[in-house]
């Protein structure tokens, strides 16, 4: 083949109606929806019209046998690039999806009901033509996928027109979920096979294709792509879909639901015949598919009474023949199956238009309700013979022609385990069937007595613009059938050459071929299926049948019904809303996780570092802890017990860090533990006294065990570390701390200097909890009980005389201690965080000496919003502190220090670090002063209604 | 004469069990405070890290030996965030059973369907 | 100029600091929204948020161009060498977090300034708090400070989780606040076990130490390690940690639902640092330690997200189960541990990333027009935009699904391409494509009950329909998802860029440690003894 330079027009042809169309429409139907309510119809047109004169312009260059390309990388790493290709196949296609996209939406113009948003209507026509165009005339494989599934969406969408009808809705996510599944599938095929031939597009692939039937991977690759061709073109057993899709206004259904969309998996068989086709594999599965496909789809035809549903049930079928024409391991074949999918696209389209019309004039689409309309409606009756003629394939129409040639190969052709005799048997049945329903379609419609009682009475001719597109399409089947060679014959070889990616072998396509067994299988056919109808008329009565049984949409529906139930079970198993198995998940993994390393081979041991030997006061304090340990156990719902409990083990922990040297820890976590059990006392007052025994005995063994696990693990853990050496970057400080960073007390250093900025962000998350509590509290009154359990008063409401004497006493004293500590912290135990906690607590026995109200009013804390401003301050000195040594060209937070020497005080250690300290203080007050006064205030008896917002 | 590193290991290990076991309770309150039980131990335990030394604070010119510094100040962070997310919690359960009439943890499972 | 690029790593930190310390100084509406003074208050507090939320988007832009070239910004706070100081490193992945945070929050204030704002105290101030852990927590390059950038991103999460108060939210708030707590006690014994083994603290050093240690010590390393992926995977939704996810998301007001969006990817970056890079393939003994339990955890995430997305009864709370398949998929593309992956993966986050806060924000903007049915999956009165915002659900619903041509396909198609050459690409194809089914299921039941069944006997509610400003939120997440797969071929250059960038420890320990790089002794054999130079 000879190739062409760049050619933009391709690109053009799907993007037109992708961007133009679709917006065109929904703007003018949105705008224009009272003065022209066709304006969306005209504007649809007009785009469609533009692209097939675009398509035709390059026909020529396509009919001399060139294949037009245009490339435009899109993400080329993996391959998704915007390549697209112009070649017979896809220059039929293109024409089909144009030419009949434009007659349907004429007719869809009248179709359509004054209500019907028409904008939205022309919109997703636009947008699905856009896709199926894309389908046909992309080159790079990855882009058509991106185009198939953007055609599921559409028709989506479009099923879903008339979403307020219960069975649209269902229509519409029935095709959704098949289609788009297959085309997850399809995906999936592509990229396996994308990764056997080393590229996606086409014009590269297309060449070897034996390379790429003897690869191993080809098989599952072969499989993943049929099941989104078959999924699309509904082959038994995923055919369920399309008549559910009958749901959608009856142009979708010519358009996309028997003309172009359930083509679109013919066309990809077509497409990829070079690469995949040719292997047995390929010839069983595709050629069996379609020929049960063919067999079941015209077998069920006849038994349906909704007109659609016929329609739907023979398109089924018709697919299948194409699709086992393409599977037959013969060129000829692909030339019929080529001729075939034109002819159906023909008279299929014409007749669900038929259908339309006799829907819209009677009011009903039910044989057994529709009858002897040929009076009324005449010219709708001819045009409906002609095109159900052709589909039953009578001489002088295009569908005999190409169900002769079908024949002709099925007398050739033997699949798998089935000879030819077996295969022309199932042949000839399905043509038989296909008479059946033919004859069904038109006798029981135009014929076969009165009409009885239509929802609309008096049914007559539609208008003119309905009818033509259908006179059109019927003009066609008996041109075509007269002169096929001089018709569509240039076309199909091109397409038939595209197909098989190489001159297909000489033929001719004619009516005579002499009497031949073709001829002598359709005349069988022919006959045996008038008998069969009439058989089934008389004898039977057709229209008491009921289809019975299960159906494919029985499965799906079985199948969605039990994977929602299955997902709405196993959601509410994980997912409870129970905190506790949350937790005992988290913990059971953490276990499990934690222990993995230590159940391989050599897991370490006990080390050898030298043990300190406890002294027996270290003794008394570890039986202590345990004892303690017990106690709140046991006592645990007694609240009061188990929080003063709790603080003792701070307690014990406290005389660990100074045991064991580590003085500041102490003091921290004294000043800490004294906050905040006020904290959780103070909370205690607004809880109820004691919980309740709720767990069973088994949960509580299950939790007991869970819990002496993590003991073990963490315990055996420490074990392991304290019994070894370690090297460590500490020595750095120790050498460091006094030179560079001026203080003499290691900790200290590290949190101001070395690693100050952990503080910075330390005192972030403490401000924050303080506004949080202010925000979380906000509006907040609660009605503390007055009396405690023990019938006790809660104190701090009243004012004790004693408490608030000694509250004036501590204040001063606590600001002094404060300032001592701060001062020295640099150098000894001591520093920000502790002289905040300090002054704290110090303020908060104001609270208690004073009560709420007097406090407030003292220290204009106006509800918490001076402390807020403190959090404010105390950050903002941090922040500043550290951005200072920006003005110095140095990085955030570096600090610098000397050692005046003032009167009194003696030498002062003056580091910014000392600066950046009282910004934590600052922000330790305010915070400590905003949870402490916040619960205060919100156990004060109301003055007003709660105003909880929620 | 059980060894220094024995009873901190085990006596971490304990106050972890209790605390986890308290955490494990249907109870606002309770699962506090088994959260700050379970805090004590976990900063005992970085605090542990360091490994044990008896009198040999961290500060320069007092004694011969220096314990690991760093983990201290670690463990002073992690005090401080503590202390924090404490009084925060303790004020979320008030709230919580303030809104929703009881101080127990679990929810209906259908609780994030009602509009809120 | 030079100056400023010299600081901008602590930029990113200290800027949101600042604005969220004026705003604490400047004050709230204190509860009196019509007076004078809190009104006024609020729409300072709105410019001033606003204003630094845009600035942020420019700065983070700014560290994607300088990071983009290759070199890694790092700033050696106080001055002091690595690793005995604290170091913030901003690598590719960094800036990109970083972009990612700016793109999500400032829609998400935008939205909240329609109204939500003002439903409770401070909130520009804890927003601001939030987006500072966030930032303090991409840039850090020291663990410790990580742990610490998590808590402030935490506590501030806990504060905004409630803004708005009410029933469920709080319940939900005390589940979160709970296991987060338990989280955090996990993550300071992994990384206490971690400092006691290696000695140190800083991530390019303990690149380096954690080698070095044989095979018979290496136990409890890898249960640091294991552990701290629970902590991770927690705050990322793994299983089985995930179940607090969809409770809390859907309780939360949507502006802060969408910030969290990015909350879940901080797990993820977590564990791209330590178990991809410390862990990595380069660490001895401990190389690759969780991936073999990453893999399978994370695939059943995924499956599980989708079910979960399946059987939700409400918009917001299968838009909170999709968060946690999206998070299923990422940690499926991060176990394969091959650069390629990585890439696929990075890019597929940030595309879930932003299309879910745009859904999370959609969800309101229905449920808004639906009455009391509110965005429950049931029948109801029609909405009173179902064009638009039934356009642009398809558009989001399209994108999670991994349908063409959005990002999300995109995205997918990477990671099938990047596991074709793994050992489990069986499991990971059939994992991802079935999700993506089973969300597609999902999502088309949802679309359909909520545009198309409704009895239009009711009248339209809110008929006004949702304010531009609203609607422009939830666009511009879903337009930056869309753009996101028109200029897929630079966005994922710059992913795998990334990616390899993380893969090459060497250059990243001479950038941080400095020339000498692998050769530091900065840990040494611990004797308690201080320097001769120290006074006695």
């Amino acid at each position: 083949m000879a190739w062409r330079p760049d050619m933009p027009t391709l690109p053009l042809i799907v993007l037109l109606p992708l961007l133009l169309g679709t917006t065109a429409c929904l703007w003018l139907g949105h705008r224009a929806a009272q003065r022209w309510p066709q304006a969306p119809a005209w504007a649809a047109a007009a785009v469609t019209a533009l692209a097939l004169l675009l398509l035709s312009r390059e026909a020529p260059a396509v009919f001399a046998g060139q294949t037009l390309l245009v490339q435009q990388p899109w993400v080329p790493a993996i391959g998704l690039d915007a390549n697209f290709r112009l070649d017979g196949l896809a220059l039929m296609f293109g024409w089909m999806i144009t030419v009949i996209g434009l007659l349907v939406i004429l007719y869809a113009a009248y179709y359509l009901g004054p209500e019907d948003p028409k904008g939205r209507f022309y919109a997703l026509m636009m947008l699905f033509m856009a896709a199926m165009l894309g389908v046909v005339l992309s080159d790079n494989l990855l882009l058509l996928v991106v185009f198939w599934e953007l055609t599921s969406v559409s028709s989506f969408l479009l099923v879903g027109y008339w979403g307020h009808r219960a069975e649209a809705r269902a229509g519409a996510r029935m095709a959704l979920t098949v289609t788009g599944g297959g085309g997850l599938a399809l995906l999936a095929g592509i990229v396996l096979l994308g990764q056997i031939a080393g590229t996606y597009d086409l014009s590269a692939m297309l060449g070897q294709g034996p390379a790429i039937r003897d690869d191993p991977r080809y098989p599952a690759a072969l499989l993943l792509i049929l099941l989104g061709c078959f999924t699309k073109s509904a082959q038994v057993p995923f055919h369920f879909w399309l008549p559910e899709a009958m749901a959608a206004p009856t142009p979708v259904s010519a358009y996309l639901h028997s003309a172009t969309m359930v083509k679109a998996g013919v066309f990809l068989l077509a497409r990829l015949y070079p690469v995949l086709g040719g292997s047995a594999l390929f010839e069983v599965l595709v050629a069996g598919a379609g020929l049960a496909t063919m067999l079941f789809g015209a077998y069920v035809a006849v038994f349906k009474h909704d007109l659609k549903g016929l329609l739907a049930y023979s398109t089924i079928s018709h697919l299948g023949l194409i699709v086992f024409l393409i599977g037959l391991d013969s060129p000829l074949s692909a030339v019929a199956a080529v001729f075939h999918i034109l002819n159906h696209a023909t008279f299929k389209a014409a007749l669900f238009m038929t259908a339309g019309i006799i829907d819209h004039e009677t009011g009903t689409r039910d044989m057994r309700r529709l009858a002897g309309l040929l009076r009324p409606m005449p010219w709708t009756a001819t045009l409906a013979m002609i095109a159900a003629a052709a589909m039953a394939g009578v001489p002088l129409l295009n569908g005999f022609l190409s169900k002769e040639m079908m024949f002709d190969e099925s007398l050739r052709s033997r699949i798998g385990p089935l000879g030819s005799n077996v295969v022309v048997v199932l042949v000839a049945l399905a043509a038989t069937c296909s008479v059946a329903y033919s004859l069904r379609f038109i006798h029981d419609v135009f014929f076969n007595g009165e009409p009885r009682d239509l929802p609309k009475p008096h049914p007559h001719e539609p208008p003119l613009f309905m009818k033509l597109p259908v006179g059109l399409l019927a003009a066609t089947c008996v041109l075509v059938g007269v002169l096929p060679a001089l018709t569509l014959g240039p076309l199909v070889h091109v397409a038939a050459a595209a197909l098989l990616g190489a001159e297909p072998p000489p033929y001719k396509l004619a009516i005579w071929h002499g009497i031949n067994a073709p001829l002598v299988m359709s005349a069988v056919a022919m006959a045996c299926g008038v008998l069969l109808y009439f058989a089934l008329q008389r004898g039977y009565n057709l229209h008491l049948h009921h289809p019975r049984g299960w159906t494919g949409r029985l499965l799906y529906t079985h199948a969605v019904d039990g994977l929602m139930s299955l997902a709405g079970r196993l959601t509410a198993r994980v997912e409870n809303g129970s905190l506790q198995s949350y937790l005992a998940w988290m913990l059971a993994a953490a276990l499990l996780l934690g222990a993995l390393p230590f159940l391989g081979g050599e897991a370490p041991g006990t080390g050898a570092r030298a043990r300190l030997p406890a002294p027996p006061l270290a003794v008394a304090v570890w039986l202590l802890l345990i004892a303690v340990g017990v106690a709140v156990l046991r006592v645990q719902r007694h609240r009061h017990l188990a929080v003063v409990l709790a603080g003792a083990v701070g307690l014990v922990a406290s005389t660990t860090f100074i045991a064991l040297s580590a003085p500041d820890l102490a003091l921290t976590q004294l000043s800490v533990d004294v906050v905040s059990t006020v904290l959780l006392l103070m909370g205690l007052a607004l809880l109820p006294q004691s919980s309740p025994r709720e767990s069973s005995p088994a949960r509580r063994w299950r939790d007991a065990g869970l819990a002496a696990l993590g003991g073990l693990g963490i315990a055996w853990l420490s074990w392991l570390m304290l019994t070894r050496d370690f090297s460590s970057i500490s020595w750095y400080f120790l050498e460091q701390s006094l030179p560079l960073g001026g203080g003499s007390n290691v900790v200290n250093v590290i949190l101001v200097d070395f690693r100050g900025y952990d503080t910075f962000g330390e005192i972030t998350v403490l401000g924050i909890a303080g506004v949080g509590v202010l925000a979380l509290l906000d509006g907040l009154r609660l009605r503390r009980p007055e009396l405690d359990p023990q019938g006790r008063a809660w104190s701090y409401a009243g004012e004790p005389l004693l408490l608030r004497s000694a509250a004036r006493l501590v204040l001063p004293m606590a600001l002094l201690v404060a300032a001592y500590i701060f001062w020295r912290g640099h150098n000894r135990p001591g520093g920000g965080f502790i002289a905040g906690l300090v002054v704290a607590v110090a303020l908060v026995l104001q609270y208690m000496a004073l009560g709420q109200q007097r406090a407030d009013q003292l220290l204009h804390a106006q509800a918490g919003r001076r402390f807020v401003r403190w959090v404010g301050i105390g950050l903002g000195i941090a922040w500043l502190t550290g951005a200072g040594a920006w003005l110095f060209g140095k990085p955030f937070l570096t600090s610098a220090h000397g050692h005046p020497h003032l009167p009194l005080l003696g030498e002062v250690p003056l580091a910014t670090a000392a600066l950046f300290d009282l910004g934590v203080f600052v922000t330790v007050v305010g915070a400590t002063l905003l949870m402490l006064s916040m619960l205060g205030a919100a156990s004060r008896p109301a003055p007003r209604p709660a105003e909880g917002r929620s | 004469m059980p060894s220094m590193e024995f009873l901190l290991a085990t006596g971490i290990g304990w106050v972890v069990a209790v605390g986890l076991y308290l955490l494990l309770r249907g109870r606002s309150f309770t699962v506090v405070l088994g959260l700050s039980l379970l805090g004590y131990a976990v900063n005992v335990f970085i605090f542990a890290m360091g490994r044990v030394w008896s009198g040999a604070p961290p500060i320069l010119g007092v004694g011969e030996q220096l314990a690991d510094p760093l983990p201290q100040a670690l463990v002073l962070t992690a005090i401080v965030i503590g202390f924090a997310t404490t009084g925060f919690v303790i004020e979320l359960a008030l709230r919580s059973r303030h809104e929703n009439g009881s101080d127990q943890v679990d929810a209906r499972r259908d609780a994030g369907d009602l509009p809120s | 100029m030079s100056g400023l690029v010299a600081h901008l790593p602590v930029l990113a930190v200290l800027l949101p600091s600042l604005t969220a310390v004026l705003l604490l100084l400047i004050g709230d509406h204190g509860g009196d929204l019509h007076g004078g003074h809190g009104h006024r208050r609020v729409l300072w507090a709105r410019r001033l948020s606003l204003g630094s939320a845009a600035l942020g988007l420019l700065l983070a832009a700014w560290l994607v161009r300088e990071t983009a070239a290759g070199h890694l910004l790092v700033y050696r706070l106080g001055d002091w060498p690595a690793p005995f100081g604290i170091v913030l490193v901003v690598d590719r992945l960094g800036a990109l977090m970083l972009l990612l945070t700016a793109l999500v929050a400032l829609p998400a204030l935008w939205y909240a300034c329609g109204g939500w704002d003002v439903h409770g105290r401070y909130f520009h101030a804890i927003f601001q708090f939030q987006l500072m852990g966030l930032a303090g927590a991409f840039v850090t390059g020291d663990l410790f400070n990580l742990f610490v950038f998590f808590e402030v991103l935490l506590i501030a999460s806990y504060v905004l989780v409630v803004h708005g108060l009410g029933r469920e939210r709080l319940r939900a708030g005390v589940h979160y606040v709970v296991m987060n707590l338990f989280g955090s006690a996990l993550f300071l014994v992994g990384l206490a076990l971690l400092y006691a083994v290696t000695g140190t603290l800083n991530m390019a050093d303990l690149a380096l130490r954690v080698p070095r240690v044989a095979a018979g010590e290496a136990a409890p390393l890898q249960a640091a390690a294991l552990l701290l992926l629970v902590v991770f995977g927690f705050k990322a939704a793994l299983l089985p940690m995930s179940m607090w996810l969809p409770g809390t998301y859907a309780a939360a007001t949507a502006p802060v639902a969408a910030l969290f969006a990015i909350m879940t990817k901080v797990g993820v970056y977590a564990i791209v640092r330590v178990h991809g890079v410390i862990f990595g393939a380069d660490a001895g003994a401990s190389a690759w330690v969780v991936m073999p339990v990453l893999l399978p955890l994370a695939l059943a995430t995924c499956i599980v997200g989708a079910l979960g997305a399946l059987a939700a009864h409400s918009l917001q709370r299968l838009v909170a189960w999709l968060t946690v398949a999206s998070v299923g998929t990422v940690l499926a593309a991060l176990a394969l541990s091959d650069a390629a992956a990585w890439g696929a993966a990075l890019y597929y986050m940030s595309h879930s990333t932003l299309v879910v806060a745009g859904l999370f924000l959609l969800s309101e903007l229905v449920a808004a027009q639906r009455g009391d049915a509110a965005d429950r999956l049931v029948p109801a009165s029609p909405v009173a935009q179902p064009a638009l915002l039934g356009l642009m659900l398809l558009l989001a619903a399209a994108s999670v699904t991994g349908l063409p041509p959005l990002s999300g396909f995109i995205g997918k198609l990477m990671i099938l391409q990047a596991a074709s050459a793994h050992a489990q690409q069986a499991a990971v194809w059939s994992t991802v494509l079935a999700a993506g089914f089973l969300t597609l299921v999902g999502l088309a039941r949802a679309g359909s009950v909520l545009f198309w069944n409704v009895d239009t006997s009711q009248p339209r509610r809110g008929a006004s329909g949702a304010s531009p400003r609203l609607i422009g939120a939830a666009v511009w997440l879903l337009g930056a998802g869309v753009l996101m797969s028109l200029g897929a071929a630079p966005i994922q250059r710059y992913t795998d860029a990334a990616a390899m960038q993380l893969k090459d420890r060497a250059g990243y320990a001479r950038a941080v440690l400095g020339p000498q790089g692998e050769a530091t002794d900065s840990a040494r054999p611990y004797q308690g003894r201080a320097a001769p130079g120290a006074p006695r």
